[in-house]
């Protein structure tokens, strides 16, 4: 609009007169509210990294991580290795259950069943997982698995499976839009070769969608690995690192929880300690997914 | 064309014959997938039916209906009516639509049609990273940080406004308004990533229409931007009370856990949740406080299912409308 | 059905030069976009309340592309003026720059000068709603406000602007009388209006926007998405029109400009070929490539 500079405006413009002052003023102010609806939906977001860091950096030392908790009250509390072992270990675990699955019922839903009464269903099933509360996933693996008798007591896997059941609705619905997003000509194509069609799924479906899978897991992992309330009564707590996931595994979520509840300033320092480690982890699982993401949106 | 009529020759017959042996694989996937998608369904149904079967004892000694409306819980006694948790689940998630659905609308509405387009990507992901946090951080975060500094602002709250229904009293360190405000925190995320999600679906044609019959800004978004979207909002809204309802951790950290129906916001309750996470451990070899606590569960699971279903009709009715719209007008 | 072309008076008409230079009369080069643009002298006063509208110097920008480069042109008041050209040679663009709509695009940018009979719409301070409320827009589809009655959608302007005096349901009345739509819809205001034939929807977004008496009514390819008989009834409606209002009119449709427009500008790339009476641009045109256009040897 340079050109507009040279040009004054000869007399205030009658017809193009501004509008009411009182709609200006309505405009402004809504503009201003959503502004600071805005603002305000991220106070909660600043207080909380500002004081994870403060907090939690001051509980981190060697130390802190290369030592189990000592389960003592008075002294030193000791530090997270068997949390972050275990966290680790069970959700990489529950990652191997749900991922398979998930896919495979995603695949079942593009490839086979599309927009059959059957996919339907299960798709309308798929969103009622989505929205069942995680503590009920714990309360079912706990009746199923532990109640029961058959599989013994409390086990590392056994929160795996809990935290599966809770990524299988997240990792089914983000594969399905992946692979919907295969153009349908790549499959054509495919068909008209000859190829059969799980050829056509192993070679050309998969590969194509694979950043997006990946994606999707990785998000479907991050969500996981902060869930509390589903191994509270399944994979329990124990302050020894151990690799058997036979046994009784730590975690970080469990143990931030139990340390929240001591009111001890040292067992707190630790919490927050371990809450930083914990939300470390999962903002690299979620860079890692957008990195991903991008890398393939790009190619 | 020799070469063309040879192949078309020879290969005739091949080409049918070598089609059977490779149906083999390809039938085994397609069944395979299909049970493995089957097998959800089984799932869901088992789940249902193993949670009914372990809650049998608590319904058998105090009824269905004497279960949901009883109104004490009290582990002592072994007297186990779920009323005052349901209630508390109810206060807690009614807060948090109250304070996080506004917020949430704001950051959408914001973020497709004011905000500046260098900016939007930056804001969008700080929102959900919002979400990225764990239950149990907000729960060490509610307890260490916002419950102390919290008090006194709703203490001088509950002094001046103690006119007001269910405000007024001496406010607990832990209570249902700390409770719901941790859920609104929480629930902010997911409601503006789908009424983004929705508002993005506003045909340029409507939002251009109001602006060139001299609409600001704000009128545009509210002639053309909010009504369109408001059934995509009302199913966000409800999804984000599906979470609130089933959110655990945070909430067993926050609420004071006490099984009492509080008589103001600002008292100690607790929610169906809170309390499954809170007693499991020592109802472990209590039979009847056991069932309970899976009983509660079961209400909890059975009350997430009716809101997410109510959410499910509202998000598909938006969307199908959106398609009707864009189809009249293609 | 429409005015007889040969009425417009000449001197109201401008016409180019084959390689679209300055346009207007008297005015000098293109480089330097003149500093006051002449304006015809205002037709019959009886008749006017429409305005005239005057282009000097309109470049268009979308990003880096260059859509519309140095357009000047002269709209008489209370005259239809058709613009006409092949897709992409930037009708449309340059059209949306005379109420300022172009800009909403991301990206997008105009430079230049529109005046209103003599005040500029791009004067810097000058608010942007002022500017549409008194140069009214028709979209090339139909898009009354989906989830607004009848009634409401005619009101919708009003009620942002505030009507004077008027009762609101004697100007909707107005405006559905005006717009011939009042007899089809009289006995069912309160229905959607998303409701109506795809005729009687654009119908009623004119009505929509002649309800706020703006002073130029822009419509962008109005009958592109109707069947014949309903843009009929569209075209005898801008005739009635204009005696109220000035009207650009956006079409790929030659006949229906030789039909409905006094006066026709045909661009290509971005730039004014020709402009004069609509009879003379489909007669008798002076520019080789104006006269390729409407023999339809290409576009």
């Amino acid at each position: 609009m340079n050109a507009v500079d040279d040009m004054t405006a000869p007399t205030p413009p009658s017809r193009l007169a501004p509008i009411s002052a009182r709609r200006r003023r309505t405009d402004k102010f809504a503009r201003g509210m959503l502004w600071a609806g805005t603002g305000l939906a991220l106070v909660p977001l600043a207080l909380v990294v500002y004081y994870l860091l403060s907090r939690g950096l001051r509980a981190w030392s060697w130390h802190f991580f290369t030592s189990d908790p000592t389960g003592r009250f008075i002294g030193d509390p000791g530090g997270i290795k068997s949390a972050i072992i275990g966290t680790v270990l069970i959700v990489l675990l529950a990652t191997a259950i749900a991922v398979p699955i998930g896919i495979g019922v995603a695949l079942y839903l593009t490839e086979y069943g599309k927009r059959s009464r059957f996919a339907n269903t299960v798709r309308y099933f798929i969103d009622v997982m989505t929205g069942v509360p995680s503590i009920v996933f714990g309360l079912f693996i706990y009746i199923v698995l532990i109640l029961s008798g058959t599989f013994g007591g409390f086990a590392g896997w056994k929160g795996s499976v809990a935290l599966s059941l809770l990524m299988l609705p997240v990792v089914t619905r983000s594969s399905e839009v992946v692979l919907n997003l295969v153009p349908s000509g790549l499959r054509e194509a495919g068909l008209a070769l000859g190829a059969p069609r799980w050829r056509l799924i192993l070679r050309v479906i998969l590969p194509t969608a694979l950043p997006g899978l990946v994606t999707g897991s990785l998000l479907a992992l991050a969500r996981a690995a902060g869930e509390t309330a589903p191994l509270l009564f399944t994979a329990f707590a124990v302050n020894a690192t151990t690799f058997n996931m036979g046994q009784q595994m730590n975690s970080l979520p469990i143990q931030i929880f139990n340390d929240v509840r001591q009111a001890q300033d040292r067992i707190v320092d630790r919490a927050w300690g371990a809450a930083l480690t914990l939300v470390l982890m999962i903002l690299i699982a979620t860079l890692l997914a957008r990195l991903v993401s991008r890398r393939s949106r790009t190619k | 064309m020799t070469t063309e009529t040879a192949t078309s020759r020879r290969g005739g017959r091949q080409i049918f014959g070598r089609a059977a042996p490779s149906r083999v694989p390809d039938r085994v996937l397609k069944w395979g997938l299909t049970t493995l998608a089957a097998f959800i369904l089984v799932l869901i149904a088992f789940f249902f039916v193993r949670l009914y079967v372990e809650a049998q004892p608590a319904f058998d000694t105090f009824g269905h209906l004497g279960f949901v409306t009883g109104n004490e819980w009290n582990v002592s006694q072994d007297t186990y009516g779920a009323w005052p948790l349901i209630v508390g689940t109810l206060i807690t998630s009614a807060v948090a639509l109250v304070i996080g659905i506004p917020v949430a609308v704001a950051v959408a509405v914001f973020l497709t049609e004011l905000c500046p387009r260098r900016l939007r990507g930056l804001l969008g992901t700080l929102v959900e990273l919002l979400a990225a946090v764990p239950s149990v951080v907000y729960g060490l975060w509610g307890v260490f940080v916002l419950i102390p500094r919290l008090k006194p602002v709703t203490q001088w709250f509950s002094d001046t406004f103690s006119f007001l229904p269910f405000i007024g009293g001496e406010v607990a360190g832990p209570n249902y308004f700390n409770g719901g405000l941790i859920l609104a925190i929480m629930i902010v995320p997911i409601v503006s990533a789908i009424s983004r999600e929705v508002m993005a679906t506003v045909p340029a044609e409507n939002k251009e229409a109001a602006l060139a019959l001299g609409a600001t800004r704000w009128e545009m978004i509210r002639t053309a931007v909010l009504p369109y979207s408001r059934a995509g909002i009302a199913g966000a809204a409800m999804l984000g009370l599906g979470r609130a309802i089933g959110e655990t951790i945070a909430v067993t950290l926050v609420i004071g856990n006490a099984p009492q129906i509080g008589s103001s916001l600002f008292d100690q309750g607790y929610t169906l949740a809170a309390v499954i996470a809170n007693e499991f451990g020592e109802a472990a070899s209590d039979p009847i406080h056991r069932a309970a606590l899976i009983a509660a569960g079961l209400v909890l699971f059975v009350l997430t299912l009716l809101v997410n279903m109510v959410a499910r009709f509202y998000v598909v009715r938006a969307e199908r409308s959106q398609r009707i719209g864009r189809g009249e007008r293609a | 059905m429409t005015a007889d072309p040969n009425s417009v008076s000449q001197e109201s008409i401008t016409v180019t030069t084959p390689d679209a230079n300055p346009p207007l009369p008297d005015s000098a080069t293109s480089s330097a976009p003149a500093p006051t643009v002449q304006t015809e002298a205002p037709s019959d006063p009886t008749t006017t309340t429409g305005r005239a509208v005057t282009l000097s110097g309109l470049h268009a920008y979308y990003g880096t592309q260059h859509a519309v480069k140095g357009v000047d042109l002269a709209f008489s008041a209370n005259k239809v003026t058709a613009i006409i050209g092949p897709s992409g040679c930037g009708k449309s663009t340059m059209v949306r720059c005379i109420n300022r709509m172009h800009e909403e695009i991301p990206g997008a940018r105009a430079e230049g000068h529109v005046l209103l009979d003599d005040q500029d719409v791009y004067a810097p301070g000058l608010d942007v709603v002022s500017v549409r409320r008194a140069i009214g827009m028709v979209f090339q589809k139909p898009n009354p406000f989906p989830t607004m009655s009848i009634f409401d959608n005619v009101a919708a302007g009003l009620r942002l602007t505030g009507s004077r005096g008027t009762p609101l349901k004697e100007r909707v009345e107005r405006s559905l009388v005006g717009a011939g739509l009042w007899d089809e819809v009289k006995d069912r205001l309160h229905s959607p209006g998303a409701g109506l034939s795809g005729g009687q929807q654009q119908r009623l977004c004119i009505a929509r926007t002649i309800a706020v008496e703006p002073d130029v009514i822009l419509m962008d390819e109005p009958c592109s998405a109707l069947d014949p008989i309903a843009t009929l009834r569209v075209e005898e409606l801008i005739s009635e029109l204009k005696s109220r209002y000035t009207i650009v009119i956006v079409t790929h449709n030659m006949q229906q400009a030789g039909r409905v427009a006094d006066s026709t500008a045909f661009m290509l790339n971005g730039e004014l070929v020709e402009f004069g009476p609509t009879s003379q641009i489909f007669t008798n045109p002076t520019d080789e490539r104006t006269e390729q256009y409407v023999s339809g040897r290409f576009g």
